[in-house]
């Protein structure tokens, strides 16, 4: 096969892998902060999906441009969550914070399920089949926008977290939980607006990723566990590495699926995250041990 | 008498910082050996690597004969060597009994037995009447003291004592050393251990070794080491002698 | 030994487990065909969630993969069945210990390698996803496409290769389950039970107690491994066609571990309560739906999930435990 060939779906998967690490950041930020396991981060995505789907359908409405409202009610959403469900589950053992989340998780797939149907849904833009020729490649139009518009959000949040008072705020929580508490943090409200955050991220991801991919609503598992791959690949507590992670696997995913079959490709995700369970459990950008 | 445990030139340290600097003792067999100094002196390191946590970056660890030094804490157990822990770890939601039982069951290979063994290490440390309560649901002196009887319960030969007394009060304090007084007299069971309180150690040890900086700076008799120069700079003051 | 087995239960408790168990006995007697269905799927919940229950509420491991074994079993028997004319029953005799084998690589990997908590369940997950893709492209066994038994008559009950009435499989369920209680109950009171609960409990104070960690631990996943491989060839042969897509999802994994959390985890009794309860009333719920009219794909499912809710909420322990204290049965959580 030609070189170009790699090229474009190597340039496809780094792309998407882009969003998939803006996804992954959001779980990062997450569990980063409030120590929770996210196993309904997937499903949020979908919802968001969804969302996008519906508001194009009635009125037409490109999803890029649906980005910050969607991604503000999610945060909305994942604000009361953490506040009225999740935050007693905090310091309780991990097992139960996952159940909980599997409840929830479980409650959505099939809640999106009888709203919508068990069907594909797809969002078609004016650009959908659309493609840029940059020297020699080929790039989609629809990756190179999705891609574009992770890497914004990622900067926002990064800046977030570096400069404003509220970010650094979160960071101190993060660090250290009494320690925040003593110095007067109100750290229920932190923790809301962190999942917050998180969830927004992954409401923004979703309406990329619509771009790229259709939606199902049993897509949820299947995206919480890529994110759960691409954070501990990263490294957990690493946004940085969130993004590498994200890249990495969308870079695997491509190439497994022009090498072998478009199907196998999440058995490689899946192969990278037992080896890195296994040999390097703190990730790529590993920081502390959990 | 010969030495049951011996601790040859062992040396730890996590990345910058040595926390035990060459450190050589011996521990005779059915005596009572205590380890004090500063916090941060490497005790619990020390007493981590005895009981096989970690294994020592150098030097030899030798139990009855054997060298153990690098075997992991199960299989020093196994062969003889009880420990509590410095912050309480007995089991929370099984009962005081079958804390102890889980202890017996060690050498006793069916329940019933292991069971009933379980009852005479609970009556020794006066915890019988308690046996059914959760251990949860346990004062701090009484799950200290259910700590040493899972330990007892595996039959050691050398029991390892993690500041056992902290936290209690002198009563309570006079209380466990009555009771590790006479296990030792009763059995010959051979005790190290590491603590703060030196109304204890002073009631209880045979010899003691003086820990700061990671390396051994007194040995010996304890009213000979509560006099020493250097203990007393680092760790005693002068008005512990009095104690 | 089986004065062992009823000691210190109550003989309240005795005569209840009594009743139920001839109640269950009696029930194809009066159960039309569609109460033998439900009766059937609650028998393999309580089934393979006691299964699940021996590594997580006896050991402590959260396995969200146990779908794995399930299919293990399911495609094994089934393909030897198709491809060689095996029986269902020499079929297991090849299925559990692959099982088993299998539960043995995920154990060793995890536990040698001190992957725990969360993230020992999110290797359980992926090991149940890569059989999933894994035996989408298997040609041999169908691949996506599925594989079928071929169904030849239901008239006459042949245990032997499992062809027959529903009944026949209610009653292998029925002993199944009351077998694995047994089992349970005989473990829990073991040296072996013991040495796990201690683990449960606390992994590093239990090894400072002599327990290797390692050795009892892979045991559960072994035992729990095997014993769901179980569930999984009867699972082929009742509905006889097998999908990679169901099979192995993690929804179904999801399922397992529904009752036993309900119920309680940790108790003998609570898997099988649980499955009575989910099974029972989310039954009731596509029943009384079905009579308004109303056919809502998911809508199960949301009940299972809001119930999976409410007991992580308001009841962490579980119902069983609840219940017998109600019922003055007090079977203390292990």
């Amino acid at each position: 096969m030609p070189v170009d060939i790699y090229l474009n779906v190597a340039v496809g998967g780094i792309l998407t892998g882009l969003v998939y690490g803006l996804m992954a950041l959001g779980l990062s930020v997450i569990f980063g902060v409030v120590r929770v396991v996210n196993f309904a981060h997937g499903e949020m995505m979908t919802m968001a999906m969804y969302i996008a789907v519906t508001l194009f359908g009635a009125f037409h409405l490109d999803p890029l441009t649906m980005m910050v409202p969607i991604a503000a009610v999610m945060f909305a959403f994942g604000y009361l969550l953490q506040v009225r469900l999740i935050n007693p589950f905090v310091t309780r053992p991990e097992y139960m914070q996952f159940l909980l989340l599997v409840a929830v998780a479980i409650i959505i797939i099939n809640s999106l399920l009888i709203i919508y149907g068990p069907d594909a849904r797809n969002v078609q833009t004016s650009y959908s089949y659309d493609s840029f020729q940059i020297g020699p490649l080929i790039v989609d139009a629809t990756k190179l926008y999705a891609g574009i518009a992770a890497v914004v959000v990622a900067a926002l949040l990064f800046g977030f977290f570096r400069y404003t008072r509220q970010g650094t705020a979160i960071r101190a929580c993060a660090d250290n939980y009494t320690g925040a508490l003593v110095v007067g943090l109100d750290v229920k409200h932190l923790y809301a607006l962190t999942f917050g955050v998180g969830a927004a991220c992954v409401g923004a991801a979703g309406t990329m990723l619509l771009l790229i991919f259709d939606v199902t609503p049993s897509a949820g598992p299947a995206y919480t566990l890529l994110a759960f791959v691409i954070v501990i690949t990263g490294g957990l507590g690493s946004m940085v590495g969130a993004l590498i992670g994200g890249v990495l696997i969308g870079f695997t995913e491509a190439m497994a699926g022009l090498l072998f079959s478009p199907s196998a490709k999440s058995m490689f995700a899946f192969a990278i995250l037992v080896l890195v369970l296994l040999f390097r459990p703190q990730g790529i950008m590993g920081k502390r041990t959990a | 008498m010969s030495a049951i445990l011996s601790v040859d030139n062992v040396s730890k340290r996590f990345r910058g910082l040595v926390a035990v600097d060459r450190l050589s003792f011996e521990i005779e067999e059915g005596s009572i050996f205590a380890v004090i100094g500063p916090n941060g002196a490497g005790k619990t390191t020390l007493f981590n690597m005895i009981a096989g946590v970690f294994a020592p970056d150098s030097g030899t660890i030798t139990f009855a004969g054997e060298r153990v030094d690098g075997l992991s804490s199960d299989q020093i157990c196994r062969r003889g060597v009880g420990r509590t822990f410095q912050i309480v770890r007995p089991f929370p939601g099984l009962s005081v009994e079958d804390n102890v039982i889980v202890g017996a069951l060690l050498h006793e290979r069916r329940v019933p037995e292991a069971r009933a063994r379980a009852h005479e290490v609970l009556r020794q440390l006066d915890l019988y009447d308690k046996r059914l309560q959760r251990a949860s649901a346990l004062t701090l002196p009484d799950r200290k003291r259910l700590e040493v009887a899972r330990a007892l319960a595996t039959a050691p030969k050398l029991l390892l004592l993690d500041e056992v007394m902290a936290g209690l009060r002198p009563t309570e304090t006079d209380r466990m050393v009555a009771i590790l007084k006479q296990l030792n007299r009763e059995s010959g069971l051979t005790i190290l251990l590491i603590e703060h309180v030196m109304r204890a150690v002073m009631a209880l040890a045979g010899r003691v070794l003086v820990m700061h900086h990671g390396a051994a700076i007194a040995q010996g008799a304890p009213a000979e080491v509560v006099r020493d120069r250097a203990v007393i700079d680092s760790y005693l003051g002068a008005e512990a002698i009095s104690a | 030994m089986i004065a062992r087995l009823i000691a210190d239960i109550p003989p309240r408790g005795l005569a209840l487990f009594g009743a139920l168990l001839v109640a269950l006995i009696a029930a194809p007697i009066f159960a039309g065909d569609y109460l033998l269905t439900v009766l059937i799927v609650i028998l393999y919940f309580a089934y393979v969630g006691q299964a699940w229950n021996i590594m997580m509420g006896f050991v402590g491991q959260l396995s969200l993969g146990h779908a794995l074994y399930v299919g293990l079993g399911s495609y094994i028997a089934a393909a030897l069945f198709v491809r060689f004319g095996v029986g269902p029953w020499w079929g297991l005799v090849v299925a559990v210990p692959l099982a088993a084998a299998v539960g043995a690589c995920i154990g060793f990997l995890a536990f040698r390698f001190r992957v725990a908590g969360v993230y020992f369940a999110i290797l359980t997950i992926a090991f149940a996803e890569f059989a999933r893709v894994g035996f989408d492209h298997l040609q041999w066994t169908g691949g996506s496409g599925g594989l079928f038994l071929p169904v030849t008559q239901y008239s006459y009950n042949d245990v032997w290769r499992l062809r027959g009435h529903p009944v026949m499989f209610y009653y292998i369920l029925l002993a199944a389950t009351a077998l694995a209680f047994v089992l349970c109950r005989a473990l829990l009171q073991s040296r072996v039970g013991y040495f796990w609960r201690a683990i449960r409990e606390d992994e590093e104070a239990a090894r400072s107690a002599g327990i290797d960690t390692f050795h009892y631990k892979m045991l559960a996943v072994v035992i729990s491994a095997a014993m769901t491989s179980f569930a999984g060839v009867i699972y082929a042969f009742y509905y006889n066609n097998l999908f990679p897509e169901q099979v192995f999802h993690i929804l179904r994994s999801i399922e397992i571990i529904l009752g036993p959390i309900v119920g309680g985890v940790g108790t003998l009794f609570g898997p099988i309560l649980g499955a009575f309860l989910l099974t029972g009333l989310a039954e009731t719920l596509t029943a009384a739906l079905a009579a308004l009219g109303i056919d809502l794909p998911g809508a199960k499912q949301v009940f299972y999930g809001i119930c999976l809710l409410l007991v992580v909420t308001a009841l962490p322990e579980g119902v069983w435990p609840w219940l017998s204290r109600r019922i003055g049965l007090t079977e203390r959580k292990t």
